[in-house]
């Protein structure tokens, strides 16, 4: 977690020189001179918000437990159903109806255990958003619904945090990295589509490789922002097409009436989101095994 | 003027399963009224009943979101490409 100076309080010494258990895992990003040791400690000591445990955030965070990202907090309410198996790479059969957040921990230690999963076993809202994400360096979006979108937007950018974002339905993909002041998802779609017109992957469908696609991608901007290196997807949305692979780059611009990051911005604190997009709360489910939500 | 087309899943089905297709207009408005003759009910899909874009569908001028540029009346030319992207929210 970042403290109030900016620093990571990981579990790790800030900065400390890798073990060599740490060296031998993570060799083959170390010999690139783009990470090398320094870069490693850097991935340690940063600290990474994922929202959702499903079928991007799976992946997302899978491979920033695996790159040895030091602090990974995930927000997730939901229970693992048979019907999430077909891509959420985090669950396995024998977790069927666990909470998502316990078998995304298990998955992820059992991976990495050097890592540190922080659980946010509850849905982000308006009310707990601004105690949520500040705490931490980026975030990642995996939400499915267009409510949570608009709000993890907004309070990204009230905090002055970027958000690495991606969505999926059918085969098609999306990918985009918001940096504060250089245009948000506001400035992208303005308005929510009404309830019911754009359907979602319980709707529609999903491919499951485009899950991993996508958010393995999510996952790359996250180690570029982190290491300063390359070209970051900021103003520049990347569509993604799997039936017939191509990929295809479209202009991102900061609007200047964005109502939250344009001239003369109008949301200046965190909005009643399904009002926003006249869509039902969110409703929490009951883990099969009472009190297993940890 | 013959203007290329690109759509995405959520609008395939509306123009007969196309991700991809030519359309006739010299404006983007125009190339709407064309697309929607040859495939009704299109128009519902990226307007309302007034005939205004929706806001949560994106229209790209090859790379260029035509709200920076002039809106439903930019200007197309033979070559372009047109893109419809309405607004995905899938992640789980």
């Amino acid at each position: 977690m970042t403290n109030s100076n900016g620093t990571s309080n990981s579990a790790a010494p800030a900065s400390g020189a890798l073990a060599p258990e740490e060296v031998m895992r993570y060799s083959r990003h170390i010999i690139m001179p783009q990470v090398g040791s320094e870069g490693q400690r850097k991935l340690r000591d940063a600290s990474v918000l994922v929202v959702g445990a499903g079928g991007l955030g799976g992946p997302v965070a899978l491979y920033l437990a695996l790159a040895g990202v030091g602090t990974i907090g995930i927000t997730e309410f939901d229970v693992v159903d048979l019907s999430n198996l077909q891509r959420q790479i985090l669950h396995q059969t024998a977790d069927v109806d666990k909470p998502k957040l316990q078998s995304a921990k298990e998955s992820l230690l059992a991976y990495n255990p050097n890592v540190t999963v922080v659980e946010h076993p509850m849905p982000i809202t308006s009310d707990n958003a601004m105690d949520i994400i500040p705490n931490y360096d980026i975030v990642v979006n995996g939400a499915d619904n267009f409510a949570t979108r608009y709000l993890v937007n907004d309070a990204c950018y009230l905090a002055g945090k970027t958000l690495v974002d991606g969505a999926i339905l059918l085969f098609d993909g999306q990918l985009t990295v918001y940096k504060p002041g250089m245009g948000c998802y506001r400035c992208l779609y303005p308005d929510p589509p009404p309830p019911g017109l754009v359907p979602s992957c319980a709707e529609a469908g999903v491919l499951g490789a485009i899950t991993g696609i996508v958010g393995s991608m999510q996952a790359t901007e996250v180690f570029k922002q982190i290491l300063d290196i390359g070209e970051p997807m900021v103003n520049r949305l990347l569509l993604i097409d799997a039936l017939s692979m191509q990929f295809r780059e479209m202009k991102l611009r900061r609007d200047p009436a964005c109502p939250l990051c344009g001239d003369n911005p109008t949301v200046t604190e965190l909005i009643d989101y399904d009002a926003f997009c006249g869509s039902p709360p969110i409703e929490v489910p009951v883990p099969a095994a009472a009190g297993a939500s940890s | 003027m013959a203007v290329k087309v690109q759509v995405t899943s959520v609008i395939q089905k509306a123009v007969d399963g196309q991700r991809e297709f030519d359309a006739e207009g010299g404006t983007v408005a125009e190339l709407i009224d064309n697309i929607d003759t040859r495939y009704p009910g299109f128009r519902g899909q990226v307007a309302d009943d007034s005939g205004e874009l929706h806001r949560f569908v994106n229209i790209y001028l090859n790379d260029e979101d035509i709200r920076f540029l002039g809106g439903k009346d930019t200007q197309v030319s033979d070559g372009d490409t047109i893109s419809f992207l309405p607004a995905l929210a899938g992640g789980a």
